[in-house]
This record gives C-alpha cells, sequence and structure tokens, in this order.
C-alpha cells in the first residue's frame, strides 16, 4: 500500500510537469508581443522595453523561460497577471470560495443521483424509475450554458427563491442554486451508474444468501447491496470532479462568482498568459490529488482490491 | 449449543411431532414476458431429523428452485408458488406472514449455495458475514458475536481460526469457503439444512472433505439434509432417500439403495445407465437421448415421454402418471413401472 502510495505520488509529480508544460506552451507559443499588450494602446518606450524584457525573459529560449516560471512556480511565487495585480494574490480570493461551491456542488448532486439511483434500482421498470429516465434524459440534453441562465432566470429572477447572483463573499444560501445548477451536471450519469448497479447487485448470488440468513429487506439493501453498488459510483464522482471545474468557468461566469472558473474565463478571454497558467496549474493539483484519494477510496470500500 | 436456542421464541403453533418438513404438492412458475415456464409441478417429499434426502435432476428440472422456494427466497417477481404446502413440523411456512417467515430462515431451515465465492459478499469480512447472524437474530454484542463466529469456523475445521476471521472471501482456498458458508448456514443451529449442490466447484479430493465434514456435522446437530445434486456418486454415499427430479416433478422417491439396485422409472434407470464405469471400460457409455423439455412447453401427459424407451400411446396423453406405489416408502410416477423394475 506504501509502495503503491510513493508510485502513485512520482507518477503525479510527472503528469503535473507535463500539464504545465503543455499549457505554457500553448499559451506563450502564440504570442507575438505580450509587452506590447501589457502596455495597451500606449507606445512603448525602447529602453523600458529592454527592461521588461530583461525582467520577463523574453530573449531567453522558450525552455529556459518555462524553467523560471516553474521556479517561481514552486517557490510560491505566481508572477504577476498582466493587469498587473500579484495572481497569487488573485488565488487566495478565487479558490476559497470556487472550493465552496465545488463542494457544495458534489455533495448535493452525489446525494441526490445516489439517493434517486438506489430506490429507481429496487423499483426497476416501475413508475419512479420511468419518470428518473426521463428527468436524466432532459438533464443530459441541457448543456450548462442553457441550464445556468435558465434557472438564474426562473428561480432567481421570476419567483425570486434565491438569489440572483452571489458575488465575492458568498453566503451558503447565495451558493445554493449555482450549486445546484453545476451539480445537475454530474446527477444524470451518476444516477444512471447507482441505478445500474444497484439493479445487478440486487441480482446477485450473496443477495440470496443475505436473503437465506434471514436479514429484513432494509439490512439486504442498505448493506449488503449499497456497499458493493457504491464502488463504481466512488469512481465515477472522483472523475466528474473534473467536469465540475470545467462547469464552474460557465456557472460563475452567469452568476457572477468571482471564483477559480471566473478568472479563468476573463483571463483566455484578454489573452493573459500568466493567469491562466497559474491558475491551470493549481487545477491541475486539485484533480490530480482528487483522483488519488478515489484511488486511495476505491481500496477501502472494495478489499479484492489491493495496490502492491 | 443448546444455549443459541434457548433465547429464541419458537414458530407460533409448531407441533414437536409432526414431521420435520413435509413439502406436498408445490408448484412454482416463473411469469416471462416470453410465457410462463411452470418449474416446479407438483413436488412432494417428507424430511425426518438426521435423515438425507437427496434430490436428484440435471439441469432446469425445478430442483434449485424448489429449494428456494422451501426457503422462501425466490425472486418474486417473476417466480410464484401457485400451489402446495411446505410444513415444518406441522406449519405451513408458505401462509406465515413475511416477518414471521423470515425468522424461519437461519432458525429452523437454513441453507448452502453452490458456489461460495459468489455466494459470500466479497466487502465484507467472513467474521462481519457470520457475525451479523447472531447480531441481527439475537441480539448479541459485536464483540460476542465475534467470539461465536470463531467457534464456528473452528467446528468447520478452519486452521487458524481466530485469525481468518477477519480475512474476506476471496482470501479463502474454494473448499475453505465452502466450510465458511457451512458455518453460515449452521450458526443458528437449524432443524433441516438445504444444501445445493454443495460440491459442484470444488474438486474431487475437496468434494470427499466437504461432504464428510456435513455427515458428521449432521449427526453431531441431528438435521435433516436435503442435499440437491445432479452427482449420482456423491448421492449413493451420504443420502438415505432419494427423490428423482423430471421437469418439475418427483418421477421417483425410494431409499437409496432400492433406487440403485432396481429403478422403478425410465428416468432414474437411464441416469443410473449413463453413470461411468470401471467395468465397462471400452464400450460406449449409455446417453439419454434428447433434451428436457423446455418449461414454457411441457408435452401432455408424462414429460419424459418423447425421450423414454417404454412409452407408448397412453404415455403421451393426459393425465400424467400419478405416483404409484412401488413398495411401501417408494413412488413411482410410471404407467409401466412393473416392467421398468422387472428389467
Amino acid at each position: 500500500m506504501f509502495r503503491y502510495f510513493v508510485r502513485r505520488l512520482l507518477q503525479m509529480v510527472l503528469t503535473f510537469f507535463g500539464a504545465t508544460f503543455i499549457v505554457y506552451a500553448l499559451m506563450f507559443a502564440n504570442q507575438d508581443d505580450p509587452l506590447q499588450a501589457l502596455a495597451g494602446e500606449r507606445p512603448l518606450p525602447e529602453n523600458q522595453r529592454q527592461a521588461l524584457t530583461e525582467l520577463y525573459h523574453l530573449n531567453e529560449p522558450f525552455i529556459v523561460q518555462y524553467g523560471y516560471y516553474m521556479q517561481g512556480l514552486l517557490t510560491g511565487d505566481f508572477g504577476r497577471s498582466l493587469t498587473g495585480r500579484q495572481i497569487g494574490d488573485m488565488m487566495a480570493d478565487a479558490w476559497p470560495v470556487t472550493i465552496k461551491l465545488a463542494l457544495m456542488a458534489i455533495v448535493i448532486g452525489a446525494t441526490f443521483a445516489v439517493t434517486t439511483g438506489v430506490i429507481s434500482g429496487i423499483r426497476r421498470g416501475g413508475p419512479f424509475d420511468t419518470s428518473t429516465l426521463v428527468f436524466t434524459l432532459v438533464l443530459l440534453a441541457l448543456p450548462i450554458v442553457v441550464l445556468a441562465p435558465l434557472a438564474q432566470l426562473i428561480f432567481g429572477i421570476k419567483f425570486q427563491w434565491f438569489p440572483a447572483t452571489a458575488g465575492r463573499d458568498a453566503t451558503f444560501f447565495q451558493l445554493l442554486l449555482p450549486a445546484i445548477v453545476l451539480g445537475s451536471l454530474v446527477v444524470a450519469t451518476e444516477l444512471r451508474v447507482t441505478r445500474a448497479s444497484v439493479a445487478e447487485n440486487l441480482r446477485s448470488d450473496y443477495v440470496r444468501t443475505a436473503r437465506a440468513k434471514g436479514l429484513s429487506r432494509r439490512r439486504v439493501i442498505g448493506v449488503h447491496v449499497l456497499r458493493n453498488s457504491l464502488i463504481p459510483v466512488v469512481t465515477l464522482i472522483g472523475v466528474d470532479l473534473g467536469g465540475l471545474m470545467s462547469g464552474a468557468i460557465v456557472t460563475e461566469g452567469v452568476f457572477n462568482i468571482p471564483g477559480v472558473g471566473f478568472n479563468l474565463f476573463r483571463g483566455i478571454r484578454t489573452e493573459d498568459g500568466p493567469l491562466v497558467v497559474g491558475f491551470v496549474s493549481i487545477l491541475t493539483i486539485v484533480f490530480l490529488v482528487s483522483n488519488l484519494i478515489v484511488d486511495l477510496l476505491y481500496a477501502a470500500l472494495d478489499p479484492r482490491i489491493r495496490y502492491e | 449449543m443448546t444455549d443459541i436456542k434457548a433465547e429464541f421464541e419458537a414458530v407460533p403453533g409448531v407441533d414437536p411431532n409432526a414431521p420435520l418438513l413435509e413439502v406436498t404438492d408445490l408448484h412454482v412458475e416463473f411469469r416471462t414476458q416470453y410465457g410462463v415456464a411452470k418449474a416446479v409441478n407438483g413436488a412432494n417429499f417428507r424430511l425426518a431429523p438426521r435423515e438425507t434426502l437427496a434430490i436428484l435432476g440435471e439441469s432446469g428440472c425445478g430442483k434449485s428452485v424448489t429449494a428456494q422456494a422451501i426457503m422462501g427466497i425466490l425472486d418474486s417477481p417473476p417466480g410464484f408458488i401457485t400451489r402446495g404446502e411446505v410444513r415444518y413440523r406441522g406449519v405451513d411456512v408458505l401462509k406465515l406472514p413475511e416477518n414471521e417467515r423470515r425468522r424461519v430462515r437461519a432458525n429452523q431451515i437454513a441453507m448452502i449455495f453452490q458456489d461460495a465465492l459468489s455466494a459470500l459478499n466479497p466487502v465484507f469480512t467472513v467474521g462481519f458475514q457470520l457475525g451479523e447472524l447472531f447480531r441481527m437474530h439475537r441480539g448479541m454484542s459485536r464483540a460476542d458475536a465475534k467470539k461465536r463466529s470463531i467457534e464456528l469456523l473452528d467446528q468447520v475445521k478452519i486452521p487458524a481460526a481466530a485469525s481468518r476471521v477477519n480475512d474476506f472471501p476471496h482470501q479463502f482456498s474454494g473448499g475453505m469457503r465452502q466450510r465458511v458458508m457451512i458455518a453460515m448456514a449452521l450458526a443458528l443451529d437449524p432443524e433441516v439444512l438445504i444444501a445445493d449442490e454443495p460440491t459442484t466447484a470444488l474438486d474431487v479430493t475437496v468434494q470427499a472433505q466437504i461432504m464428510g465434514l456435513l455427515a458428521e456435522l449432521q449427526q453431531q446437530r441431528n438435521m435433516g439434509l436435503i442435499l440437491i445434486t445432479h452427482d449420482m456418486g456423491v448421492v449413493a454415499d451420504v443420502a438415505d432417500r432419494i427423490s428423482v427430479m423430471y421437469a418439475g416433478k418427483v418421477v421417483e422417491e425410494a431409499p437409496v439403495y432400492d433406487i440403485y439396485s432396481r429403478p422403478a422409472h425410465p428416468y432414474a434407470k437411464a441416469l443410473l445407465e449413463s453413470i461411468p464405469r470401471l467395468d465397462m471400460k471400452g464400450q460406449q457409455l449409455s446417453v439419454i437421448k434428447g433434451l428436457p423439455p423446455a418449461l414454457t412447453n411441457i408435452p401432455p401427459g408424462c414429460p419424459f415421454n418423447p425421450r423414454c424407451g417404454y412409452a407408448r400411446d397412453v404415455c403421451r396423453q393426459d393425465p400424467p402418471p400419478p405416483p404409484y406405489t412401488v413398495a411401501a416408502d417408494r413412488t413411482a410416477r410410471c404407467h409401466f413401472w412393473e416392467e421398468v423394475v422387472s428389467s
């Protein structure tokens, strides 16, 4: 187990450098004059241009520039955004709200998906199962760029059940509607997988044994079936975290939440290279760590899996 | 072993003098989208304490379904018990409400299954799965239940039971897993044990060990054992009586010695003739021609008539042959049983 853990950590380091390198290359390869972009409309004096070129190592080869960038990144210095702000400060503002939003979305989405999926799996073919099938099809058909503004319009503006936007220092309640929208992104697949998994496990031999042991139906399903059925769902939740991050870009944009997605969205639009690379680097780490946690959790749920 | 029973209230209405288990005219059908499959069509047998009854038949003849119907673990839908009685000490368990029925399982009638690897839950330790019985049925604490589980594993002769109790099913060998399965069935000291092909998934030497263990435990505990199998060799060693099933019916029921020496039903006879024998080496092995009927489309009359060498017109017409009395404790559903016995 420990050796597996160390090996995974080493793999993560490799993946991290690979991912950041690609994003860095993509962002900087098509920049022709970042200094002019920094200066905007005004002309840039030659001496200033030279000083800035020196400062940002722009006359060095690409690989050396990447080296300087990684050096900064690893010492906690994300550099400056083209707007002049310290990227480290921007992250400190953006990450807490996004983490809060993503956690809420995961909890809401997974709770709903697993509960509904288990009931559908038990009552396979019944009216409840059929209506969840229709519901998941509708969810799958609605992309988040449609769902987010629609939910904002209906529940935020028309009925005014929820605040229409969240803004900085959003409260739990303000984040509820965006979190539901974001969570609905993963509900459909998680629900279908839970349902299929429960339906399959209900037919298995060990369920027959559990019934032959005279256990109550509640215990057979709640203990024996559930634990087995959750194994594939947990894996899916881990993978879904990546989907949530991309969904957050749209959701945060629509609900005006100044989180990671919001900053990334702006960074991409204004071709703010350092900003995008900085945020993506941290996103990569979040993604890698959450996948590692899922793999470890997987072993805890399924004893047949032992990492050696 | 007695104290485990003491605090348990018996099923209401049981008569200690009534037969241990009596199955009368049991009918089970499966209602599928392809039609109604009549899996069990009037199964009859009875079982006494310490007795071993073998239910013999080829795949799909309804022997496992009969066992599941007795246990009350039939998947319903699609499976339905349409007629018949299953009397445990005089009480028809089919008529009990579900919560009382549930307590009969494992307490009075327990079951072990064919493939212990899939029949045990892969994600829980064997200690958890054994202890669960004591915790749920006897209200024991986790610690007491674990102590009991270790005792049980000891009784089924699993070495180092105290440490193996924390292992998962996949960490055991096939034979050891089947021992765990047996321990689980015997945990609450049942009076009837149904073993559904308990040794089919095991190799021959382990098969003998498991059958030996079962016989030993049966004698210690005065249990009635229903052994479901298609293996005539296993039956000859351990069974007292045999019920031969074909297309959901018991076609012949007889003491083991009688049926081996002089079968009274053509199907039982054909089964016996198809056992490979060392003294017939080099000769063609006799087989039963054709296939058992589809349960959605059982032929009228005797269900065995299309494959039977003795069949005449009367066999192809309803009503099917009734259970003729061949001897005092012996019946056969064949119009021409006298001919079969004497041949």
